[in-house]
């Protein structure tokens, strides 16, 4: 009888090792193989053995250099806006105006639940408005991808001013002579610097990612770029596609290694992970 | 000791002259922010909320709702709802078997560790470079196509199905499959092990533990999270773009296209037309998705 029990327990342990090895090698297959190849493709010579032709005539397209840099340059500018905005507010509303906290977290969470693309017929005569009275540069763009980032960012900035106490230490600060600037540069940065730097990885990652704003408004970013490369020469246009997706992923390890601390998984997180798909990069 | 005191006087001699005005000034830190959405968050919704009910001469309208009817417009509708709703299930479907394929090793060992980051990057991965790496390899120039017309399986026989709606769904795959496994997850770790037990000493074998048991709980977390990967589908749009340039499938390239117009007339007020039809579909899955979850939270 106990023989039996055992046996019948072997052979279902048995049965659920091969299920799972068999989904994860099926796993890894449908995942590993696309990226393979783009690193394949764009190293392949026209005689079957490979080159890094592609990779040296990326330098050739300067269109192609001048919406990498405007996309680094997007990106630097959306993190600052982002921080200098968002920063100081949370800590203000948190001290003085608790009231609004649910309003201010309302409306960063607000851009998960509109499409980019919706976003964009709001924006188009917003940015036509500003094209003819301001200026038409491309950074402009910037604005609109700091409300991009701001669920992203607002979350990674909630949850490393929630580690900290924010009102004891301010009120501290202040009964010892510091100004308000004092406060916030000296006080809650160091303090939150993690937080920071989480939110100003996600906002390069997504800037860098996003191709529905810039394609609709007709301004030439780096993934709009890729598609018009594309479609001359895919050699060159993977390889600056598996540059950036590089880039990207370094940026992602950092940012996991920065979160050493236990996350939950939750359904909230769902949603902030539904975001950047929704937001930006499909 | 002095120095440091003087400003702190300063301040609090200053604070009581402000009095009874202190809670308005207080409002002013929020106003750069307030100021900042407002323009390029809220002015663009009101714009797509109430544009839609405007023609071009500014006066009040609902043909552009009428114009929703346009066949093309209707196809789009259905190609989108079709594509997001299989990818959804489907992706649910397999991503739950690799959730559980996590689920059942150890709880905080390396190949759970790395699955599970690796799904936090790969379902963030979509648009441009996700449809370069399906061009890539199974295209018509990838190694694997190569590799299996070499072999006789020639799977383009009928046509390149990759640039159409069905590769569009496979290529959707990619990213519904890892948040799936996100989504579903937490489910999956809330099932306790001594309730297989506790079925198995009633006499219940494995049919009967999901069919009572495991089954039900899971189901409305599955519905759950399939519908978030259906509203995640419904509004994608660079993926699309960057896969299928001939013809617009997706509603989110038509939007695009009523935008901008590469093929007729600009309409801007029929764009924001099917921008309310999208937000609407968004929503009302959203919201179920959100009252599934109450109803999981009871269980798990």
């Amino acid at each position: 009888m106990a023989v039996a029990a055992r046996s019948t327990q072997r052979t279902r342990w048995i049965r659920l090792q091969v299920f799972r090895y068999v989904t994860f090698a099926a796993a890894a297959v449908f995942f590993l193989v696309p990226i393979g190849a783009m690193v394949e493709f764009s190293t392949r010579a026209n005689n079957g053995s490979r080159t890094l032709e592609y990779w040296r005539s990326i330098f050739d397209y300067p269109e192609m250099i001048a919406a990498i840099v405007a996309s680094l340059q997007l990106a630097a500018i959306t993190s600052v806006v982002m921080l200098v905005l968002l920063v100081p507010t949370m800590v203000w509303v948190r001290l003085k105006l608790p009231g609004l906290s649910r309003i201010v977290e309302f409306i960063c969470l607000l851009p998960l639940t509109i499409p980019a693309i919706v976003l964009v017929v709001g924006l188009f005569p917003v940015y036509i408005w500003m094209g003819s009275n301001f200026s038409d540069s491309i950074l402009t763009l910037s604005l609109a991808y700091v409300v991009l980032v701001l669920p992203y960012c607002y979350r990674a900035l909630d949850a490393g001013l929630g580690a900290i106490d924010v009102k004891t230490l301010s009120e501290a600060a202040r009964s010892l002579g510091a100004s308000w600037f004092a406060v916030m540069w000296r006080i809650i940065v160091p303090n939150i610097s993690n937080a920071i730097l989480n939110a100003t990885l996600l906002s390069v990652a997504l800037v860098l990612g996003e191709f529905t704003i810039a394609n609709n408004l007709l301004y030439a970013n780096l993934q709009v770029e890729l598609v018009h490369l594309g479609r001359a020469n895919a050699g060159v246009s993977i390889a600056v596609a598996v540059a950036s997706l590089l880039f990207a992923f370094v940026l992602l390890v950092i940012l996991a290694f920065i979160g050493n601390r236990p996350r939950r998984v939750r359904p909230e997180l769902a949603t902030a992970l539904a975001g950047p798909l929704a937001a930006s990069q499909t | 000791m002095t120095a440091a005191g003087n400003p702190a006087v300063a301040t609090s001699a200053g604070r009581p002259l402000a009095g009874g005005r202190r809670l308005s000034l207080d409002w002013l830190g929020a106003v750069p922010f307030l100021a900042y959405v407002g323009l390029f968050l809220l002015l663009p919704s009101a714009i797509v909320g109430f544009g839609a009910f405007f023609n071009a001469d500014s006066t009040f309208t609902l043909e552009n709702f009428g114009h929703l009817s346009r066949s093309y417009v209707v196809r789009a509708t259905i190609d989108t709802t079709v594509i997001s709703a299989v990818t959804a299930l489907a992706g649910a479907a397999l991503g739950a078997l690799l959730a559980y394929a996590i689920v059942t090793g150890s709880p905080n060992g390396l190949l759970r560790r790395l699955v599970v980051s690796a799904s936090g990057v790969l379902a963030q991965f979509g648009g441009v470079t996700l449809a370069f790496a399906f061009i890539a390899s199974i295209g018509p120039a990838g190694f694997v196509y190569l590799f299996a017309q070499a072999h006789g399986l020639d799977y383009y026989a009928h046509g390149i199905w990759l640039f159409e709606r069905s590769g569009l769904g496979l290529v959707y795959l990619y990213f519904q499959i890892p948040l799936m496994v996100l989504v579903f997850l937490p489910a999956l770790d809330g099932i306790k092990p001594q309730w297989r037990e506790a079925t198995e000493s009633l006499g219940g074998n494995t049919w009967h533990y999901w069919r009572h048991i495991a089954g039900p709980i899971l189901f409305p977390s599955f519905l759950g999270a399939a519908l978030l990967l259906f509203a995640n589908a419904f509004s994608a749009y660079a993926t699309a773009q960057a896969l299928i340039n001939q013809g617009q499938p997706m509603l989110s390239q038509q939007i695009a296209g009523a935008l901008s117009s590469e093929v007729g007339a600009v309409e801007p007020g029929f764009a924001k037309a099917i921008a309310i039809e999208m937000i609407v579909i968004v929503t009302l899955v959203t919201v179920l998705y959100s009252l599934l979850q109450r109803r999981t939270s009871r269980w798990l």
